[in-house]
């Protein structure tokens, strides 16, 4: 090779490297301009929160200039007779049943399809798929009028009975394609020791399935405290509002002006799923990543 | 007998199948095809509810037209969103973890009425979004005054809640066989042909998964209208949900309700078996180790 020619392969190869990192350079700044751009409404509402009411259409900047904690304390108390503390009780009282019973239910059904054969299976599956797919708003009106003919109607079992009985398809999907990427050598050697259908699935599976039915349970916690339309039908008397609806209520009764009370609830409102977002965000991508997801 | 244990597993499942899914499925239609106010019995009306909303409902045509373009509009805008920053996150770059993270995070409070509370705040006239307008030397958009501009800011509500799409491009995109990009390279492609010729067609079955699911999605849209716009100004973010709402739970007119949403649904319907049987031609399974 002579000289000429090396020459310009390393002028070439500084040349690539340079687009490389101009190309580098201009992708970042995308991505920090996008996640600025997406996050700062969210950083915005939290430095709101605690500004006066005179400051938050006044000051675009996250810090306030005045800090106070009205906000908090004067939306706490709403103007209900109940406090927020009541509403978040409320939610959880939604959550806990509705997650614990998505859960056993989902892992019992998924278990039956990703283990056995059994007649009309692919029917069965199928209608978990189609269920996956059905549109909610077409069931709705019948599922109202089931629950008020059984007596339901403000109380929160219409919130998670259907769920209690692996209602929500996602879920079972989820698990079931989980359940077949696992071998099922282990449950067999159960199987043969002598343990029953049963034990097997208490004792092999449902540890192997653990990390599933972590992302299954945050999901449908934040889901559920997200929930708005459920309890807006079902649920009516104020002392059993979720925080979504109370929320909705102290945008309709706050007096005009009051805004920081309204953001320093929304704050509250949405904290828990950051948190629990935050604490344990590989289960919810590995979740979408696994199962495909709306949201 | 080990034959039915299978079976026996799935019980709840099959009672929730046929108790909250089934029955309320074929109710509905049912329902449809009657006059129902909740005080006596349906009564059966034949195609009654129907011909009308045909006919001289024109609250229901301007509802439906604001529907599909919100739908043909947030869809597409979404997803377009979602694969280019998963395009650019796929790139081996630090820190990509930490992008994923904060790209996700308002997928996870997405339905949440603390967020549409915040977009009431951030679009008002003297909102964030319109300091941001004046500062940059624009003129302040009337974002909730004006029937053209308030059905955009649930679009952009939406959008802004790509996470999910992006996760699910983003694992499709690190599946790709790194090969096949350096074949491509070798040959002389640009990044352009690369991406349109290897990249998009490796990512149809992911477009289509999140197509059909974001559509679904999309018609139901509820919360954004209700808290936001409250389907206005005249009726321009008057969602097909929100109609079904009002005439279902504030005039408890059940029949007329459930003949909207089978309308709705059928609408949902065909889209999907559209988009299914036209995936045959357009999304390309590998038939390999992608599964």
């Amino acid at each position: 090779m002579t000289d000429a020619t090396l020459t310009l392969a390393r002028v070439q190869a500084k040349r690539r490297r340079q687009k490389a990192r101009l190309g580098a350079a201009m992708r970042y700044l995308v991505l920090i301009s996008v996640g600025l751009v997406m996050l700062y409404p969210l950083i915005w509402l939290i430095g709101a929160s605690f500004k006066t009411n005179s400051e938050i259409f006044a000051n675009p900047g996250f810090w306030p200039q005045n800090a106070t904690l009205d906000g908090y304390i004067e939306g706490w108390k709403t103007s209900t007779p109940f406090s927020f503390g009541t509403f978040f009780l409320n939610s959880f009282k939604i959550i806990l049943p509705k997650v614990i019973g998505t859960a056993i239910s989902c892992t019992v059904v998924a278990y039956g399809f990703a283990r056995f054969d059994f007649p009309l299976k692919k029917l069965f599956f199928g209608s978990v798929i189609a269920i996956l797919l059905l549109p909610n708003v077409v069931t709705r009106i019948p599922q109202y009028l089931l629950f008020r003919d059984l007596g339901w109607l403000d109380s929160y079992l219409p919130l998670w009975v259907p769920s209690a009985l692996a209602g929500d398809a996602f879920f079972v999907f989820m698990l079931v394609q989980f359940l077949r990427a696992i071998p099922a050598d282990m449950e067999e050697a159960a199987r043969v020791d002598g343990a029953n259908s049963w034990q097997t699935l208490l004792f092999i599976v449902v540890p192997m399935l653990a990390p599933a039915l972590i992302s299954v349970a945050l999901f449908q916690f934040m889901w559920t405290m997200n929930d708005f339309l459920g309890p807006l039908i079902y649920v009516s008397s104020v002392d059993k509002y979720p925080v979504s609806l109370a929320l909705k209520l102290s945008i309709d009764t706050t007096e005009a002006f009051a805004w920081n009370r309204i953001l320093a609830m929304s704050v509250l409102t949405i904290l828990p799923a950051l948190i629990v977002f935050f604490a344990a965000q590989k289960y919810f991508i590995e979740g979408i990543s696994a199962g495909g997801i709306k949201g | 007998m080990r034959r039915f244990l299978g079976l026996a597993y799935l019980t709840p499942y099959i009672i929730g199948l046929a108790v909250f899914t089934a029955v309320p499925f074929l109710g509905s239609l049912y329902l449809s095809f009657t006059d129902y106010n909740l005080m006596s019995a349906p009564r059966w009306s034949g195609l009654d509810n129907y011909l009308h909303l045909f006919t001289s409902d024109r609250t229901f045509r301007k509802s439906l037209t604001v529907t599909l373009i919100y739908v043909f509009t947030t869809v597409p805008l979404k997803l377009a969103f979602a694969l280019f920053i998963a395009y650019i996150l796929n790139y081996r770059l630090r820190g990509i973890n930490f992008f994923r993270t904060a790209f996700y995070v308002p997928s996870i409070l997405g339905g949440s009425i603390a967020i549409a509370v915040l977009w009431r705040y951030i679009f008002a006239t003297e909102g964030l979004v319109n300091m941001a307008i004046v500062a940059l030397g624009g003129e302040p958009v009337n974002w909730f005054g004006d029937p053209t501009n308030a059905l955009f800011t649930i679009t952009l509500l939406r959008c802004w809640q790509f996470g999910s799409a992006m996760v699910i491009f983003l694992a499709a995109l690190q599946s790709i066989d790194k090969s096949l990009y350096e074949a491509a390279a070798i040959d002389g492609s640009s990044r352009f042909y690369t991406f349109i010729f290897i990249t998009i067609p490796l990512l149809t079955p992911v477009i289509f998964f999140n197509l059909i699911m974001q559509m679904v999605q999309a018609f139901q849209e509820f919360n954004g209208p209700y808290i936001i716009t409250q389907g206005g100004p005249l009726k321009s973010s008057y969602l097909l949900p929100l109609y079904i709402y009002d005439e279902a739970f504030k005039r408890f007119d059940m029949g007329y309700a459930s003949a909207i949403a089978w309308v709705l649904f059928v609408i949902i319907m065909v889209l999907t078996l559209v988009a299914f049987w036209s995936s045959k031609k357009w999304v390309f399974y590998a038939g390999d180790k992608r599964s």
